[in-house]
Parts: C-alpha cells; sequence; structure tokens
C-alpha cells in the first residue's frame, strides 16, 4: 500500500444542522496508481461524500484523505494540481464554448496559453468533438456534455481521476460509450476513482471495488472475488439489439425486461432439469431483443 | 513553478476568463452601463432647464455638477452588484458552474477575490463610460476640477473594490430566484439615501436620517467623489471618505469570502 495515490484514513463526516446527518463513518481506503477503482453504493450510502472529500469540495469531521501524499485538508490548492474531477452534476462554464472550456481550464492550471491551447485542440480530437468545439456548452446533450467534462477533468494531466456517478442519467448507448471513454483513460496510465450504483458498471470497468452503504466499506476487492464470495456465478445479460427507437428502448428497460427475465430463468430451469450444461444460451423476443444467458466462471448451471 | 507562481497564474487564467466572457457582452455591458444615468442627466440636467425647470442648487455649475459624482458613485456600485452578485447567484445556486474554478489549484479565497478584482474593473469601466455623459449632456457647464489624482485614482479603485464586495457578499447570501427581490429592498433604498443626488453636509435639517445613512457605503462614495472631482461642492473630508471605505472593504469583504467558502464547500 505504499504506492497508494489515494489514501483515506478513519474518514467521517456528520453534515450538521437540526438532525445531523453521519455520511461517512469511519472509512479506510487505499487506491493504488494506475487502477480503476470504484466505490459502488445504493443513493445515501456516503459515496459522493467520500468524493467530495478526497477533492476539497468537503471538509471531514474526522480522518485523514491525501492524493499523491498531499493532505487534502492541508493543502487543499497544492491536492488540487493532482486531481481532475467530474461531478454528478454538470459543472461547465456555461457562457464559454467546448473549445473554451478546455482552454481556460489549462489556464486556471497555470499552463501558458499556447500549451493551453494545444491541448485543448488534441482533447477537442481526441474526445471526437470538433464538430461541436464552437459550440456554447449550454446547448449539448448530456452525453456530449458528460464527455466534455471528463476531457476538461484531463486536460491538466492529472495523476488521478474522480469520475462521481458519471452514468448517471444516460441512455444505455452513451453509457457505453462512457465507458469506451474510461476504459481508453486507464490504458493511458490515468488512477481512476468511480462513484457508481450501477453493479454492472463496477464488474465493466473496475479493477477493483467496494462496497459502500450507511457510510462504510462492508466489502472490497475485484468483481469476480465479490460475485464468487455471493455465489453470483451466473449472469442474465439482455442484450437489445436493433433499438431502433426510444419507444423501444425505453419498452425493454420497463415492462418487457421483467417477462423477458422470467422467460430466461425458465430457459435455465429448464436446462437444469434436463441435466444439460450449457455455457451460453440465446433467444429472441420479438425482432429486435435477444436474450443471453451464459456463466459468468465458464461452469454450467448448478 | 513555486505555489504562488501558480497561484497568480491561475488567479490570471481566472481574469482571462472573465474578460473573454464581457468582451462578448460589450453591448448589454453598455446598455446596463449608460442607460440609467444618460435618462437621468437628460432629463434633470437638460431636459428641464430648457423647459424653465430644474433643481436650484446652491454649487457652482448647478445641479449638474452637484450630480456628477454621484452619478458616477452610482454607476460604479450598481455596476459592482450586476457583475457579482448576479452571475455569482446563479453560478453557485442554479448551475453551479462555480465549481469548475473552486476547483483550481488556488485557495478558494482568491477565487472569491478574483470575482471582487474582475468586478473592480467592471465598475471603472462603467466610470469611464459614464463620465462623459454627465460631463457634456447637462444644459448648464458641469464644473470638474481635479486637484489630487492620487486621491481621485485611490477613492475610485476603493470604491469599485467596495461595490464588488457588496456584489459578492449578496451573490454568495442571495437565492437566484430572489435577486429581483433584493434589487427592490437593498439597492434602492441604497440609492436613493446614498448622497447621490445631494451632498451629505445639505441633510443636516434632518439629522437622524443624516447619521443613519452613515451606515451606507454608497454615502462615502458619492462623498468621496465630490471631493476629488467638485470640491467646490460641500462634501466630506478626503481621508473619511476612505477610511469609511476601507472599513466597508474589510467587513464587507470578510463577509463575502466566508459567504462563498460556506457556499462552496460543505
Amino acid at each position: 500500500m505504499t504506492d497508494a495515490i489515494v489514501n483515506i484514513q478513519k474518514l467521517a463526516k456528520t453534515y450538521p444542522g437540526k438532525v445531523p446527518v453521519e455520511a461517512v463513518k469511519g472509512i479506510d481506503l487505499a487506491v493504488q496508481r494506475g487502477e480503476l477503482f470504484g466505490l459502488l453504493g445504493p443513493n445515501g450510502a456516503g459515496k459522493s461524500t467520500t468524493i467530495s472529500v478526497c477533492t476539497t469540495r468537503s471538509l471531514p469531521t474526522a480522518g485523514r484523505v491525501s492524493i499523491a501524499g498531499i493532505d487534502v485538508v492541508q493543502h487543499p490548492a497544492e491536492a488540487r494540481r493532482y486531481m481532475g474531477v467530474v461531478t454528478q452534476f454538470n459543472t461547465l462554464d456555461r457562457q464559454c464554448t467546448v473549445w473554451e472550456n478546455l482552454y481556460f481550464h489549462c489556464r486556471y492550471f497555470g499552463i501558458p496559453h499556447a500549451e493551453s491551447a494545444q491541448r485543448a485542440d488534441d482533447l477537442i480530437e481526441l474526445f471526437k468533438l470538433t464538430e461541436k468545439s464552437k459550440t456554447f456548452v449550454k446547448t449539448l446533450s448530456g452525453g456530449l456534455a458528460q464527455r466534455v467534462q471528463i476531457a476538461r477533468a484531463i486536460a491538466h494531466n492529472p495523476e488521478v481521476l474522480f469520475l462521481d456517478e458519471p452514468s448517471a442519467g444516460l441512455d444505455p448507448q452513451t453509457r457505453l460509450a462512457l465507458w469506451d471513454i474510461i476504459r481508453e483513460l486507464r490504458q493511458r496510465g490515468i488512477t481512476i476513482v468511480l462513484t457508481t450504483h450501477y453493479m454492472e458498471e463496477a464488474d465493466q470497468l473496475c479493477g477493483r471495488v467496494a462496497i459502500i452503504d450507511h457510510g462504510k466499506i462492508l466489502v472490497s476487492g475485484t468483481p469476480e472475488e465479490l460475485k464468487s464470495s455471493v455465489g453470483a456465478q451466473r449472469v442474465f445479460q439482455l442484450q437489445l439489439q436493433n433499438a431502433s427507437s426510444d419507444g423501444h428502448r425505453r419498452r425493454e428497460r420497463g415492462d418487457r425486461t421483467g417477462g423477458l427475465y422470467r422467460r430466461a430463468r425458465r430457459l435455465v430451469a429448464g436446462d437444469r432439469r434436463r441435466g444439460r450444461r450449457q455455457p451460453q444460451r440465446h433467444f429472441r423476443k420479438r425482432n429486435y431483443t435477444r436474450v443471453r444467458v451464459h456463466q459468468a466462471d465458464g461452469e454450467g448451471p448448478a | 513553478m513555486t505555489n504562488y507562481t501558480l497561484y497568480w497564474r491561475s488567479f490570471r487564467g481566472l481574469l482571462l476568463r472573465d474578460i473573454s466572457v464581457l468582451r462578448r457582452e460589450v453591448i448589454p455591458f453598455l446598455i446596463r452601463t449608460v442607460m440609467n444615468p444618460l435618462m437621468f442627466v437628460f432629463v434633470f440636467t437638460y431636459l428641464f432647464p430648457k423647459m424653465g425647470q430644474g433643481f436650484q442648487s446652491s454649487a457652482a455649475g448647478g445641479f449638474g455638477t452637484l450630480i456628477l459624482p454621484g452619478l458616477l458613485a452610482v454607476g460604479i456600485f450598481i455596476q459592482g452588484i450586476m457583475a457579482t452578485a448576479l452571475p455569482l447567484s446563479m453560478e453557485i445556486g442554479a448551475t453551479r458552474e462555480i465549481h469548475d474554478r473552486v476547483m483550481s489549484p488556488l485557495p478558494v479565497t482568491w477565487v472569491a477575490i478574483e470575482k471582487v478584482v474582475f468586478s473592480a474593473v467592471q465598475s471603472m469601466l462603467a466610470a469611464l463610460v459614464i463620465f462623459p455623459l454627465v460631463y457634456f449632456i447637462p444644459a448648464t457647464p458641469v464644473e470638474v476640477h481635479v486637484s489630487n489624482w492620487v486621491a481621485l485614482i485611490a477613492i475610485l479603485i476603493v470604491a469599485s473594490l467596495v461595490a464588488g464586495t457588496v456584489g459578492l457578499f449578496i451573490g454568495t447570501v442571495v437565492k437566484p430566484e430572489h435577486i429581483a427581490l433584493m434589487f427592490g429592498i437593498v439597492v434602492v433604498p441604497v440609492t436613493f439615501f446614498g448622497c447621490v443626488y445631494y451632498p451629505w453636509a445639505a441633510m443636516h435639517n434632518v439629522r437622524w436620517l443624516q447619521i443613519l445613512v452613515l451606515i451606507n457605503p454608497l454615502v462615502y462614495m458619492s462623498e468621496g467623489l465630490r471631493t476629488a472631482l467638485t470640491p467646490n461642492v460641500p462634501h466630506m473630508p478626503a481621508w473619511v471618505s476612505v477610511f469609511a471605505l476601507l472599513i466597508g472593504l474589510g467587513v464587507l469583504g470578510t463577509f463575502g469570502v466566508k459567504g462563498f467558502i460556506r457556499r462552496v464547500l460543505t
């Protein structure tokens, strides 16, 4: 744990008020350089508060947090040099264009004009924002705004990137595109700490996950370790194909999903009765949906 | 790069962003700066005398001379609030985009101070724009006499900074939906009792009010500019205006910065 870039020790945070709220109750956590670490938990679990303290936007009640060895309470301005942050809400500068958001962010970090302009250009290209470069950010869709926010957060080459529920509110297609971006950033060597309440997101992206609830870390480990610890060998994966309209996608996420899930269970139960051990099963639902049932660990149905 | 070098560069980056945005909004800036003094000066110092009516002033140069410093002061004051309170209230409360600047590698206090400094720049620009209007439009020639340029510049700078701190304070305290209300219950009384249209000394017949208005920073802005620009009109001593403005800067600045930090950090 000596190379931990994010070090959280006995972190506690209570929001004062008529009824004080204990959001975080003594968290210990260490994120190593190059890791993609996930904080997984339901709403109100304390994920965002933990991230807020790590990113100097919130003061802890007790405990210590250091980023790249710098105490975030004692030296917040210095600690901010080493981190990029994407908050849950859109904090893009509405009075500036996409390019200007990136350019001025670099200037805030003391980067000279020519280099800031070059970095803004490079990020525009990297994040495929060329067409939107001169667009004012207030007109961007949720997915595009999130892309710009991530581009901006890494514009000053931070060592660690905090993503607070990055895919919240995004449609499935945009979420997948976002996952690709996050994977790409990890390949570039940026340490990433993300919070999510989507188990699938943590499973797909993170090398290590801590499950947090009621302000405490319940368990942490790799997604495989966590899944095997609760006996979750089987995964029901619903792949939506040819979902050509929002209406279809909504139906799939809503009333249709329950029916598909029940049908998948019947299928697996039938396999089990017949003694079949199939690593993968497919069936189609109407003409746009395919359900794939497969084993997470490659073994047959129990 | 040392911490202080980075702080300075970061501070400059914040200023550059604000200047860039202002450059795009030159027309709205001019309209909100010019309209009020233009209408006021035109009606009361040009139209009224031409109609054979008008305010009587014992001051040399007439009513135009009397109100020139006051209109400059109120221009500085309103601009300070408009430049800080309105955007800040939105950026903190509605869009939360202030977080982008708060996350720059600069102490949060300096992010707040940058807002005040930029507001002061706008206030001084406003004064430059208003001056020719209030000097050339009145039907009776306005008598301006600057005997001490250092005092004038000092008062202009301190007054502009005070206006910015008032804006910072309001912007961090008032919710965006209540900003319009704030103009009604704070800005209007402050303007009318800010010795804009009359010198403070002339209020001696209403002694209680003359003392009460001393809590109003606009009084010292108007009187300070009267001292520097129209010394023939009754005015407070320059040191009183500067001293009071510095106290106001300290008090309002402290509350404004604390309010800012309280709003952006939890």
